[in-house]
């Protein structure tokens, strides 16, 4: 029954003449350099929340041991996340094709019998679900999170974090099976004969290398598509597909990317109006509360930052003008040389970061402002009017909109 | 006599895949922790949906892409590799093309959501125009090339 080429279990069942050790090495090696280049990614997105400075920073309380590797996250340079954040998507969505290409190859190893040959073997494949499982949790949960598809059973930064760690504990696993025999494929010159090498070959329709061209191109279309939604102008629109592509949402100083608009976070006009609103600012000495007008007679100082977002696009530098965080830190009792971290709640009603935390760092950087104005122009409502924070190298999510309160003082 | 026992395998595979399932079960039970049985049925199902319905879903087109091409299997590339493109931008960005997300994207990002669509049909175009232009140039030259050598067929 086992040489019956009906059945998927049987060698002669799987005609390509394309698979073979060398085509699943090439592809191998690609994903085991891409998928590293991932994680550490993805690892260095989490440390740049700072969810150890305080609960509402991080989505992955019980992380434990997974991180043991957290650090105060820098603010130089100050597109450290941008850089990071753009590699992780841009790179994930352009090894999408290798992923299904490596999956192809070695798919007459899911038939095989006898489904294991020893302890290890079974061992192995059983290791095997959590691999292939894992690698299409954690591509799936990213493509659709950047899409803002939130179908997935929980909230998204659980599940890619842990899924993650599940992923990654199965990948070295495999990695460090598979990578001698791997290397030695590519290294000599005729191919071994393994079980991925068809015993009735079908009449070739490409060769080996045009297939990988194939893949190849199939890469680089994704990246050509979506790389753009990371700079501005015609860059953007050469990203026709990417969500944050296309072109900017309106024109002029406040025309750049929004994360979310006012309308959706729920900020009432009639909250944020001269009359009504007030930024509330609390610390040893105190709570002032001002209105945007005193704001304005502050010393304002200007920095030149992007907004980047855990999503994978971002903005060139924006010219923003506000008052220095450690001068907002000063008026409430602090040496502005030596401020504390801050606590900042929103006016928004909707959304996972209503509230964040920055480090001391990021609040004594002259970069950190609460901005008032951008490209010499007011706020518009979609970017944060009557005020936002901007932080040099700190994700999007942390730039928080619509600032009601500040409360100074060590988290 | 000994009677046959189960093959162990390498010790070293064990001890790595034994290190690999713990550290895996460490993040698995937390991964777990909310709503437990979507995310293992997505989890699994995301592994069964590839590779028992969509891998056996685009290897049967391209056999019957194969199969339809007959005697000029040397054709099948200028279909299959359009093809194989398009649905690959369709697989990455259905929810965008389809328009599933349209009110949360257009409300949360201020963009239009209705654009998605027309620009995949557009690039598709791109794809099967550019593919027949290739082959129409092909042709020509195998046409230009039979022609300059007449005496060469007896």
């Amino acid at each position: 029954m086992r040489d019956d080429p009906r059945l998927p279990s049987s060698p002669g069942f799987w005609r390509s003449p394309l698979r073979g050790p060398r085509f699943t090495s090439v592809l191998g090696l690609v994903l085991l350099v891409g998928i590293t280049v991932l994680f550490v990614t993805g690892l260095v997105s989490y440390a740049a929340y700072n969810p150890d400075l305080s609960p509402v920073n991080d989505k992955t309380p019980d992380k434990g041991i997974l991180g043991f590797y957290l650090f105060a996250w820098p603010t130089n340079p100050h597109w450290l996340y941008r850089l990071n954040q753009g590699v992780h998507v841009t790179l994930g969505i352009t090894l999408i094709p290798v992923l299904l290409a490596k999956l192809w190859s070695v798919i007459p190893r899911l038939f095989a019998l006898p489904p294991a040959r020893s302890l290890a073997h079974a061992l192995e494949r059983i290791s095997l679900l959590l691999l292939v499982g894992g690698a299409l949790f954690e591509f799936v949960t990213g493509v659709l999170n950047v899409q803002l598809d939130y179908v997935f059973p929980g909230s998204f930064y659980p599940l890619h974090f842990y899924g993650a760690w599940v992923f990654f504990a199965a990948f070295v696993a495999h990695a460090l099976l598979k990578m001698p025999t791997a290397l030695r494929n590519l290294r000599h010159l005729r191919e071994e004969r393994n079980d991925l090498v068809t015993p009735r070959p079908a009449a070739p329709t490409v060769s080996r290398r045009g297939a990988l061209w194939f893949v190849g191109g199939g890469s680089l279309l994704l990246f050509a598509t979506t790389v753009g939604q990371n700079f501005d102008g015609l860059l953007r629109r050469t990203a026709l597909l990417a969500p944050h592509g296309g072109g900017d949402p309106g024109s002029g100083p406040n025309g750049f990317q929004i994360n979310k608009t006012a309308a959706y976070a729920g900020i009432d006009t009639a909250e944020t109006g001269e009359e009504a609103w007030r930024l509330v600012v609390t610390g040893p000495a105190g709570t002032v509360r001002l209105s945007r007008d005193q704001l304005a007679g502050f010393v304002l100082h200007s920095s030149a930052l992007p907004i980047a977002c855990v999503e994978g696009w971002s903005t060139s530098d924006q010219w923003w003008r506000g008052v220095r965080l450690r001068d907002l830190a000063a008026l409430v009792g602090y040496d502005a040389d030596d401020p504390p971290d801050v606590f900042v709640e929103s006016l928004q009603r909707r959304g996972a970061f209503r509230s964040a935390a920055l480090r001391a760092n990021q609040v004594a950087d002259p970069r950190s402002l609460l901005a008032l104005y951008v490209n010499g122009e007011e706020l518009s409502p979609d970017h944060g009017y009557p005020a936002r924070i901007i932080v040099p190298a700190a994700p999007g999510v942390l730039n928080t909109k619509w600032v009601a309160r500040m409360t100074f003082g060590d988290l | 006599m000994r009677r046959p026992r189960i093959p162990v395998g390498s010790p070293f595979q064990l001890l790595l895949l034994a290190c690999s399932f713990a550290l895996a079960a460490y993040a698995g039970v937390r991964l777990l922790a909310g709503d437990w049985l979507g995310v293992a049925l997505w989890f699994v199902g995301a592994a069964l949906l590839h590779d028992l319905v969509l891998l056996p879903l685009y290897a049967a087109l391209d056999r019957a892409v194969v199969r339809g091409f007959g005697a000029r299997r040397e054709w099948v590339s200028y279909v299959r590799v359009p093809a194989a493109l398009s649905g690959l931008l369709l697989l990455v960005w259905f929810p965008l093309i389809s328009g599933m997300v349209e009110r949360r994207y257009r409300s949360g990002t201020g963009l239009p959501a209705d654009v998605f669509l027309a620009r995949w049909l557009l690039i598709t175009a791109v794809l099967f125009g550019g593919s027949a232009l290739l082959l129409a140039v092909r042709l020509l030259r195998v046409r230009r090339a039979a022609k300059r050598r007449p005496s060469a067929v007896h």
